[in-house]
């Protein structure tokens, strides 16, 4: 005992104890949290899968391009699709000036005081309001007032247009496009803002030339959000005027003004939703292949914005 | 990088005066301050700062952290105007004309005066727009690549970059990215270029380079450097203020001006104790 080694000392002292299969334990509960969220996913998207396949197998593009239908081999999904491009379209020119205007003067031009604190705080809150409430909003202000109170549009579908559909929808994104802008944009550093005022630039140059430059990713990961949601809403759609029906016509001789304001129109989550809830058992596949278009639509959507912003970031260096 | 020319100029602790050296009261007074006061809401951060600052000169503003030299430096291109509250009372004339009247335009003013801050912030783009960027919205719209070559050569970075104007400012090394802001701020033909420690977070090599280079441009402008580095202070400057600071007994530090004189005669025969105090101090 007495003449053990400095090294055996220190070797005894550095030993493993046994305390490693706490570490062991939790990994592993971790490790089985990500997994269960993993197959709940897998197992959702291979059931969709599966069950799609037979449609497109036999119908092929003609599912995508076909009208809707109370025939289970005729009914397609062409009109959904068309609007839900065009209410996104709608949102992109209606909520993205608006977020980030709104968002540019809370966070350059508002003072910090209370009211504006209190501003924030409410758009916080109007993120998490349930998206029914809009369509309620949507349905009172954009379909009661403004297209039957002032435009008094046609009497065949009284003001349930794409317009309402798309400033519901806009409304309904506002609160996150303009949360995530104001952060890209409280990212952005003191020093930059300083160096641009001191070559003698205005508030309004340092903004436009340096700060929103710096910003744009932000932004764009804000658009990313915003598409999303938007692409996906069904509830707030129902109120504010969507077809939700086994049919429905557009004239064909409708030009572009009257598509948007005079004429009756349906989103994919709709469509969606009307399939499922059909009696018969044929419609499970059809419901399964336009959940697949619906993902498909608002992935590439998404990758389209993601690929934008890094082609942004790069081009800065 | 070049260093045989930087012990000649240190060696000199001051450098020599091309014309109006220190002590003649004859050299015209670019800024006049008269009784600044700096107040943040209620709370004033400078009290009673009089200081003339002449023409083709580098003056020097140090004194312990938190005395109020950057923020009185601030003054001198309104750039404490950005802080919501800041407020200053007392004058501060430029040329004659009072800086903070009610017809002075900041933008015009920064215009004129250029800055260079502690940390080099290029903007993040490349070595040619962070130049050409100032005189583009002061409307010049011909001429830029000469006026590039002319503020690179003056900031003596232009060897250095001339094959790369089109790359990222940022992958420039510090010194260099320092340089960049000097000659982004006399892009746009400024008066005086206002210096905020502009060696605190460069290396001593990056930092002799910058000295040379401030000694170079005293030539064409007046300059205005804060430096808690009081060796940098003796090196470059012509006239040194020296700040201290009271705190109250809520913790309030509160800056004032102790002594300012030329840079000669407050390291060697400072007539305040405090400020032989604070010299002797840091020399050991």
């Amino acid at each position: 005992m007495a003449t053990t080694s400095t090294s055996e000392l220190v070797g005894r002292s550095l030993r493993r104890r046994g305390r490693s299969w706490v570490n062991t334990t939790i990994a592993g509960a971790m490790l089985f949290s990500l997994l269960f969220s993993l197959i709940v996913l897998v197992v959702l998207l291979a059931d969709t899968i599966v069950k799609a396949l037979p449609v497109f197998r036999s119908r092929g593009l003609e599912f995508v391009t076909a009208n809707l239908s109370s025939q289970v081999d005729s009914a397609g999904i062409a009109q959904g699709i068309m609007g839900s491009l065009a209410l996104t379209f709608l949102v992109i020119v209606i909520a993205f000036p608006l977020g980030v205007s709104a968002a540019v003067y809370l966070e350059e031009y508002a003072r910090d005081n209370r009211w504006t604190r209190m501003i924030n705080a409410n758009i916080r809150n109007l993120a998490g309001v349930p998206s029914i409430v809009y369509g309620i909003l949507g349905l009172f202000l954009f379909v009661k007032l403004i297209n039957q109170g002032l435009f008094s549009v046609a009497d065949g579908i009284s003001g349930r247009n794409l317009i309402a559909g798309g400033l519901t929808l806009s409304v309904l994104v506002l609160p996150i496009m303009i949360i995530t802008t104001a952060e890209a944009l409280r990212a952005v550093s003191r020093e930059l803002r300083e160096a641009s005022f001191g070559v003698g630039a205005t508030k309004w140059e340092t903004i436009r030339a340096q700060v929103l430059p710096v910003a744009l990713p932000g932004i764009l990961t804000g658009a990313v959000l915003t598409i999303s949601r938007a692409f996906g809403e069904t509830a707030p759609l129902l109120l504010a005027g969507a077809v939700l029906s086994q049919y429905f016509s557009v004239s064909s001789d409708a030009g572009l003004v009257d598509l948007v304001s005079n004429q009756p129109y349906t989103a994919l989550p709709l469509i969606v939703y009307n399939f499922a809830r059909q009696p018969e058992t044929e419609f499970v596949q059809l419901t399964a292949a336009a959940i697949l278009v619906l993902l498909g639509m608002l992935l590439s959507v998404n990758a389209a914005t993601i690929l934008l912003r890094d082609r942004v970031e790069r081009r800065r260096g | 990088m070049n260093l045989e020319r930087s012990p000649v100029r240190l060696t000199g602790g001051q450098s020599p005066v091309v014309d109006g050296s220190p002590g003649d009261e004859r050299t015209s007074v670019v800024f006049d301050l008269e009784e600044l006061n700096v107040f943040y809401g209620s709370f004033r951060a400078v009290k009673d700062v009089t200081v003339p600052i002449r023409k083709n000169e580098i003056t020097a503003l140090i004194g312990p952290s938190g005395c109020g030299k950057s923020t009185v430096l601030r003054c001198f291109n309104r750039m404490n105007d950005l802080i919501e509250g800041a407020r200053v009372e007392g004058s501060i004339r430029y040329h004659g004309v009072d800086l903070y009247g009610d017809d002075v335009d900041p933008v015009e003013v920064r215009r004129r005066i250029g800055m260079v801050f502690q940390r080099p912030n290029p903007f993040p783009k490349s070595i040619y727009d962070n130049i050409v960027f100032g005189p583009k919205i002061a409307g010049r719209k011909t001429g830029l690549d000469d006026l590039v070559e002319e503020s690179l050569t003056k900031a003596a970075l232009w060897d250095e970059v001339k094959d790369k104007l089109r790359d990222s400012a940022s992958d420039l090394s510090g010194g260099q990215q320092q340089r960049l802001c000097i000659a982004r701020a006399i892009a746009t033909n400024p008066d005086v270029v206002l210096m905020d420690e502009p060696c605190s977070a460069l290396d001593p090599i990056a930092t002799l380079r910058i000295e040379e280079l401030m000694l170079d441009l005293k030539r064409d402008y007046t300059i205005v450097i804060v430096t808690h580095n009081m060796q940098q202070a003796a090196r470059v400057s012509d006239r040194t203020a020296f700040f201290s600071v009271d705190v109250n007994e809520v913790g309030q530090r509160t800056g004032r001006l102790v002594e300012f004189d030329t840079t000669d005669k407050l390291f060697t025969t400072p007539a305040q104790t405090e400020t032989e105090q604070y010299i002797t101090g840091r020399f050991g």
